[in-house]
């Protein structure tokens, strides 16, 4: 029903060699963004969200490896791709920010140099023009005086203003599709806010597709058309903004929505969520990697899972989920 | 199980121990190597003397500068002597060099960086600047300064040795120190109506001594081979005395002409030592700190 | 972390902090050379008996050990004979070789140009050999060259430094007769070049006497190549270590997300941050390559500081001795303090907060 997306994950898994056994990152993830359109792929720290993107960006640590799945890029499988073309899609299809804008910037080159350094490499720009447009790229973020700032260091700057730097690094070479990896974490709670609606203005601008990484559902909420809810490696439940929030199917889904503090009514009904993440490592983890934690535990629970294709509109990894509420076709089937 | 039963606590630390010790053994298998090899020189420098083939200074001038053979496994010096039974017999004099001065650097290093650790003020100050001032030397020249002021002695090697590695104990002492004048544990004590001098030498010394303990098996390598270089351009040591510096030293001249094995084999014992208390520094910091494992 | 928001700075403001940061660090270099002077007086003063005796020499008569004790000014209290010691120093003077009869300041300075040229080409070897060894091995882990590089880190820190220096010559020498016998800074029947330097490979280049250049440098191979494999263990070990950290740093990954390419990842976004670890280990290796220079002056009889002291020692002349020591410890100071500055230039918190 949509057009030819921007990013396509299929059954992407990964795993992670350990001094103790394989740690199974990802099992099966699969999600698909459409051209313009912000994703938000929310869950608990260690469901695998900022794997799934470094698997996505080929910049896994060295244990890391992966296993099975595509990512389609166009025409492109990333994970299937020559290092000569991933470096091709790299900052200039696919570009990325994250969390921790301080530590995540060069500390010991100015920081106008750190974008000059991405223009110069993805051939649009002169050696001898980069600094000049690099300064234009400080601007267009939002920075003040950045002929000034441009010589700056990064230790020399707010956590806020690296992370535009950070922003105007990634957008140097207009790519389509952004990953946002916790973008705001580490800064202050109006910084936050500036930093989303910066990022959201240049995509529209730019008519970039945003993958929105987060542990917290009620700002996905504000800031995407769609979630995916990770839990454990696994894509527990993938819906429309508005459908999820309205009509959460996934036991999971439901108690993170129960647990958020902008739904709840009163710090009572604030829930916690029972147990904690699953030991990856372990050789018999469940088909579903939430039903040791779950109240809707059903004796089904104990076959595979039942899986979906991507572009359902709303897909749900339970075999005994929450009733649908609205007029809504389960999506429910065996595969 | 009745027996371990009678003494639960002291049973499940000591087989804790052991069996802490067997897996880093175990995960490597170099630290066992080592360990034998260390056994290996002390035998040597123990029994040494006793069962060398030949008397190590006694000279036959008809059999000088021979190859190793079955007779001389090492070959034979420029006055006839054994090369084995020198290189083994000096196992002792070079054990016990570095043994010497790591543990007097152990005692004046450890007492200063813990004293500076836990009284601070002008004691800090001044265990500080004697280790910046003998840290702004080239440590090796300080040690040949020492030994040619002091006198061309042993002892003197042992005492300047310890000198040059002072800082380095001042300082960890110092730190192990002033982190735990700080702990629950020494805060109680005071609190309890302990002195200081008692919680000094009951709570703090206890804690800061294994530390020292390992950085002394890291640092008997650097101590033997400081030694055998200050006997190697002649100090301390004299001839005849079989010691590995000053063997190296006598046999380089016939390097040149050919004849090997009068510098070689002294050398190579000094590099096998050196290499095996490395190697067992290592291991050991790996038991008692598996943090810094590299 | 710093203030929020301080203002970038122009190139003239940089020159300030950079000036601002050299004098601080040569203000922390003055307590060192005040306890390096301290130190060699009162090694002078500890001489075992009477350093009047001692200095005269083993014939001298009576009337000569009072002459020396008045000449040396040991009659007077300790704190005015420090007084006379460091105005002595002031003036350059070293006090005199007992066994030469000449300034040991004078001999000293002709002496050191074949010390520092053999440290440094030492040095050079082996930080060119080390660095990129040290590199390859942490961006290619468990690899046969990180297996190589861990097993120059443990056994090279074992190797005697006289040890692998007699080794070199015989195999060098005396099997493949590919070195020249080891016998100081140049062959016999060449003249050494007119001086300039005193460093002959250079002094060799200016006088355009590329004969004499390719004596020396073949005399240099042996002995440099001791001192490089000494260092090589250090440096190539930090090299790795901090290239490992540096390439799992947070910083990298946004260079890699970013489509740098290589290159540009490895050398100028990592490898400049992995310096600087890198050049805090240099201080201690020259602290230990100073000491091992002496030791491979004496293998192979070269005519530098090191076996001018040595020869100083076996003869119980102490002025040389002394003079040498500080000689050494105010170059390990200095090398400190530019190992400080290079510091400085490369990481600009270190410039800034001066």
């Amino acid at each position: 029903m949509t057009p030819a997306p921007a990013l396509s994950v299929e059954g992407l898994s990964v795993e992670f060699r350990t001094r103790s056994g394989a740690v199974r990152a990802l099992e099966n993830v699969s999600f698909r963004v459409a051209k313009g359109e912000t994703v938000a792929l929310v869950g608990e720290s260690g469901s695998g969200k900022s794997v799934t993107a470094y698997a996505v960006m080929g910049i896994l640590d060295p244990a890391g490896r992966v296993t099975a799945g595509r990512a389609m890029l166009g025409d492109l499988d990333l994970l299937a791709a020559t290092p000569k073309e991933l470096a091709n899609v790299r900052g200039r299809k696919i570009a990325m920010i994250f969390q921790n804008p301080r530590t995540a910037l060069n500390p010991i080159r100015p920081v106008g140099r750190q974008i000059a350094d991405v223009l110069i490499c993805h051939g649009n720009v002169s050696r001898r023009a980069a600094p000049a447009q690099a300064v234009e790229m400080l601007r267009a973020v939002g920075i003040t005086d950045p002929a000034r700032r441009a010589k700056a260091y990064p230790f020399e700057m707010s956590g806020g203003m690296c992370q535009r730097v950070m922003i105007a690094i990634a957008l140097a070479a207009k790519p389509t599709l952004l990953i946002a990896d916790e973008p705001t974490t580490g800064l202050d709670v109006t910084t936050q806010a500036v930093i989303m609606d910066l990022i959201n203005d240049l995509a529209k601008e730019l008519g970039m597709a945003t993958i929105f990484i987060t542990h917290d559902l009620a700002l996905a909420g504000q800031r995407s058309a769609r979630i995916v809810v990770m839990h454990a490696g696994h894509v527990v439940e993938n819906a429309p903004t508005a459908d999820l929030f309205a009509n959460p199917r996934h036991p999971y889904t439901a108690e993170l929505i129960a647990a958020t503090p902008d739904s709840a009514a009163s710090l009572d009904e604030l829930a916690a969520i029972a147990g904690s993440l699953p030991d990856l490592r372990r050789a018999d983890l469940p088909p579903c990697r939430y039903s040791e934690r779950c109240p809707r535990k059903i004796a089904a629970c104990a076959q595979p899972l039942p899986l979906a294709a991507p572009d359902a509109a709303h897909f749900v990894a339970c075999w005994n989920p929450l009733p649908a509420q609205v007029v809504v076709a389960p999506t429910v089937s065996a595969a | 199980m009745t027996d371990l039963a009678a003494s639960p606590r002291q049973e499940s630390s000591l087989t804790a121990l052991v069996r802490h010790s067997r897996y880093v053994l175990g995960e490597n298998p170099v630290t066992g190597f080592a360990f034998a090899l260390f056994v290996l020189i002390v035998l040597a420098a123990v029994f040494g003397p006793h069962i060398v083939p030949y008397d190590p200074l006694a000279s036959d001038t008809s059999e000088a500068l021979k190859p190793p053979s079955l007779q001389h496994w090492f070959g034979t010096d420029q006055l006839g002597r054994d090369v084995f039974s020198r290189v083994v017999v000096a196992t002792r004099l070079d054990f016990f060099i570095a043994v010497a001065s790591v543990a007097l650097v152990f005692l004046m290093g450890g007492l200063a960086g813990v004293a500076a650790g836990f009284f601070g003020g002008w004691t800090d100050r001044i265990v500080g600047r004697i280790a910046d001032t003998i840290m702004a030397f080239p440590l090796f020249v300080l040690a040949m300064g020492i030994v040619a002021a002091l006198g061309n002695t042993v002892q003197n090697i042992v005492l300047a040795t310890a000198i040059v590695n002072f800082p380095l104990y001042a300082r960890i002492a110092r730190a192990e120190a002033n982190i735990r004048r700080e702990a629950g544990f020494v805060e109680a004590a005071r609190l309890s109506g302990n002195s200081d001098w008692r919680i000094l030498t009951f709570q703090i010394l206890p804690n800061v001594f294994p530390i020292l303990v390992v950085q002394m098996s890291l640092t008997m390598g650097y101590a033997i081979l400081n030694a055998a270089g200050l006997s190697f351009i002649g100090l301390g040591v004299r001839p005849p005395t079989p010691e590995w510096g000053i063997m190296v030293a006598e046999g380089a001249q016939f390097i040149v002409s050919g004849e090997w094995w009068n510098a070689f084999f002294p050398g190579a014992a000094l590099m096998v030592a050196v290499f095996c208390f490395n190697l067992l520094g290592d291991g050991l910091r790996d038991m008692v700190d598996p943090r810094r494992r590299t | 972390m710093g203030g929020p928001d301080r203002p970038g700075h122009d190139d003239h403001n940089e020159r300030r902090e950079m000036l601002t940061m050299i004098v601080k660090r040569l203000a922390m270099a003055i307590p060192s050379l005040i306890g390096v002077v301290v130190v060699t007086f009162l090694l002078t003063r500890a001489l075992p008996g009477d350093p009047a005796v001692y200095f005269a020499g083993p014939a001298a008569t009576p009337q000569a050990i009072q002459q020396v004790r008045v000449n040396l000014g040991l009659d007077k209290p300790l704190i005015e004979q420090f007084g006379r010691y460091v105005v002595d120093l002031a003036h350059g003077n070293l006090g005199t070789s007992l066994t030469t009869g000449q300034p040991v300041a004078t001999e000293l300075r002709n002496r050191l140009p074949a010390s520092a040229e053999l440290t440094l080409l030492g040095l050079i070897v082996s930080i060119v050999i080390a660095v990129p060894l040290g590199i390859v091995a942490a961006t290619k882990p468990n690899s046969l060259i990180d297996q190589a590089c861990r097993v120059i880190s443990t056994a090279g820190v074992s190797l005697p430094v006289f040890f692998t220096g007699l080794i070199l010559v015989y195999v060098f020498y005396y099997l493949l007769g590919w070195a020249p016998a080891p016998l100081g800074r140049l062959d016999v029947f060449y003249t050494e070049p007119p001086h300039v330097t005193g460093f002959y490979l250079i002094d060799s280049l200016i006088a355009g006497d590329p004969g004499t250049f390719m004596a020396s440098l073949k005399q240099l191979i042996l002995p440099a190549l001791t001192l490089a494999i000494f260092s090589l263990a250090p440096i190539t070990r930090m090299t790795r270590a901090s290239m490992l950290a540096v390439l799992s740093s947070d910083f990298v990954r946004t260079a890699r997300a970013s489509g740098l390419s290589a290159y540009t990842v490895i050398i100028t976004y990592a490898f400049r941050n992995a310096m600087l670890p890198v050049i805090t280990t240099l201080g201690m290796v020259f602290s230990f390559l100073l000491g091992a220079n002496v030791l491979v002056e004496k293998v192979f009889a070269w005519p530098g500081i090191g076996s001018y002291a040595v020869e100083a020692l076996l003869a119980s002349d102490f002025a040389p001795v002394q003079g040498f020591v500080l000689t050494m410890a105010v170059m390990y100071v200095m090398l400190n303090l530019l190992i400080d500055i290079l510091y400085g230039l490369i990481d600009p918190r270190v410039r800034l907060e001066a």
